[in-house]
């Protein structure tokens, strides 16, 4: 069954993707085919199954508490687009009144 | 109508481990920018995040001491939203499986005892640091070194009803966290930050009124502060026939007033999920008893401990513990000698009023706690009076010096050699003719001001109920 126009496009927001109108189209049919499979899990009864965090089948891997080297200041730029003194530089991102 | 208001706090505090969460990035403050980061904090394409042992060891010490029942097992969830100091467009968190939960702490008010619930402790990683250019500058500047430095998000239950309580709660929140020693918490440089949702209903409704989400308030004064202009702005805007809208307001500590965040309504709809990238972490029975046993005498323990021991109140005890530092001292000057209850008066009153003013912790008391103790001992024996008791303080917070050589260098000793106060009272019945006759004629109230002039010949230094005895008599000898 095909999600809705606005479902894409809340979804589409989220992720910060834009489409033309061709795409929403496409996905409302593609991703509502993957609810439909989705949902044919809820047809078993897992009432008593403990769900699966972690594919894994381990726990609690840690590390000590140690410093080790960092990368350089430049090295850590280097795929910046637009780097000013140290730092990434950004359009501003908030307005205060 | 009379209103009540309703608070939960959401805070977050640092954990002091050395590395990062998730790397083995330095957590230390103040480096240049950027220079504190690696593959995994940059949130780089193929790199993993490993957890820090000492960083779940310093949470579940936390939880412990907040009286919370740890999940042994718990479940790191990726909380999706995009922001330029979250390079991997999630924060990894804790939710649906958090580290503990229901725990609670006990504050000190005015009314006596009250116990905040806590609803759950979880640990997330720090997000970097944005610093906003300043007027016509369109840009931000962005610091990861921040980025990956362990948190634990404490959230209280909505059982705070007022301002004051949501300060004694983050101060007691505070101290706890120095106790055990797994953060500094201070406000000021961040180590402790705090939300706050805060509503109102008319006193003894059991119904919640529309919350706003209360932001930006680096310290104890600003919360308080932020919090009762907040209530009294939905006050007004109910009474107005208004209605309080569900909104994140942030606090503008110049102008004072609570303002609505003008920034584009975000979809809060993190869609968490399960991090791939870290299993889940499974604790045992001894290790969390071990982190049990790990934990020191803790703020309300001692403080009860110091109510039976030494026959203080709840609120002295409670200034007394509210930090370790400061409780050590007191016991240091305790066991120095023993008259628990003044040491504690001279402590609070004489020593932390001058601190505090001189914006400085007991750790930076120029007085020693054996000095108090022998002031008090100086006292008590009589030696001096306690109006000298308070000169001889002031001298030793201001120059140091021991009690003992001060009182003998300035021979500030007490007189209580009747003959030589006898001197002195005879002086002031001669000086004082009008006060003997009210004396006489039965305002006897008036020997106060006698007594106080004596004491003012004699620089303080005469035994004052001596003086008080030697004048009853020689008044009540002329009367017949």
């Amino acid at each position: 069954m095909a999600i809705s126009r606005e479902e894409v496009l809340y979804i589409a927001r989220l992720a910060r993707l834009e489409f033309d109108e061709e795409k929403v189209e496409e996905f409302t049919h593609q991703l509502g085919r993957v609810l439909d499979y989705i949902n044919k899990l809820k047809e078993l009864d897992v009432s008593n199954v403990e769900p699966t965090y972690h594919v894994l089948d381990m726990v609690s891997v840690m590390r000590e508490d140690e410093v080790k080297e960092s990368l350089s200041q430049e090295e850590a730029l280097s795929n910046a687009p637009d780097p000013k003194d140290g730092f990434f530089r950004v359009p501003k991102i908030i307005e205060t009144s | 109508m009379e209103y009540e208001a309703v608070i939960g706090l959401e805070v977050h505090v640092q954990l002091n481990t050395k590395s990062k969460i998730f790397c083995s990035c330095s957590t230390e403050f103040g480096a240049p920018p950027n220079t504190h980061v690696c593959p995994v904090c940059l949130g780089m394409p193929g790199s993993l995040p490993v957890l820090n042992k000492r960083a779940v060891e310093y949470a579940v010490k936390a939880a412990l001491a907040l009286n919370c029942r740890i999940n042994l097992k718990s479940v790191f969830a990726r909380k999706n939203y995009f922001y330029p100091d979250l390079p991997k467009g999630y924060q990894i968190s804790q939710y649906d499986m958090p580290l503990a939960e229901d725990g609670y702490i006990e504050i000190e008010t005015e009314e006596g005892s009250k116990r905040i619930r806590i609803k759950r402790v979880h640990m997330e990683e720090d997000a970097g640091k944005n610093i906003h250019g300043e007027g016509d500058d369109p840009f931000s500047y962005v610091d990861l070194n921040r980025a990956g430095v362990p948190l634990i998000e404490i959230v209280s239950e909505p059982d705070i009803s007022s301002p004051e309580e949501a300060r004694l709660y983050l101060q007691k929140l505070r101290t706890i966290m120095r106790y055990i020693g797994v953060s500094n918490a201070d406000m000021e440089k961040g180590e402790l930050r705090c939300d706050a949702n805060v509503s109102i209903r008319p006193k003894g409704s059991d119904r919640l009124g529309t919350k706003t989400e209360l932001k930006n308030m680096n310290s104890f004064r600003h919360v308080q502060r932020a919090l009762e202009y907040e209530i009294e702005r939905q006050i007004s805007v109910v009474e107005e026939g208004g209605q309080v809208e569900q909104e994140t307001r942030l606090w503008n500590p110049h102008l004072g007033i609570t303002e609505t965040m003008r920034k584009k309504e975000e979809e809060h709809d993190y869609r968490y999920f399960p991090e791939p990238d870290l299993v889940p972490l499974v604790l045992t029975e001894e290790f969390v008893e071990k982190m049990r046993s790990e934990l020191p005498e803790l703020p309300d323990e001692k403080k009860k401990r110091f109510m039976e021991q030494y026959g203080l109140s709840a609120y002295d005890s409670e200034v007394l513990c509210s930090s370790r530092e400061l409780a050590d001292y007191y016991e240091e000057a305790v066991s120095a000698y023993k008259n628990p209850k003044a040491i504690a008066n001279w402590v609070m009153v004489e020593l932390l009023g001058r601190l505090n003013k001189e914006n400085k912790d007991i750790t930076q008391s120029p007085v020693k706690p054996e000095q108090v103790a022998k002031l008090v001992e100086l006292i008590d024996k009589g030696t001096i009076s306690g109006k000298i008791g308070k000169q001889v303080f002031d001298i030793m917070y201001k120059e140091g010096g021991d009690p003992e050589a001060i009182v003998k260098e300035r021979g500030l000793v007490q007189i209580t050699d009747a003959s030589e106060i006898e001197k002195f009272v005879d002086e002031v019945i001669a000086e004082c003719p009008e006060e003997v006759q009210k004396y006489l004629k039965g305002k006897t109230k008036v020997i106060g001001y006698l007594v106080g002039q004596v004491m003012k010949k004699t620089k303080g230094k005469a035994n004052p109920q001596l003086v008080n005895e030697l004048l009853r008599e020689k008044l009540e000898k002329m009367r017949e």
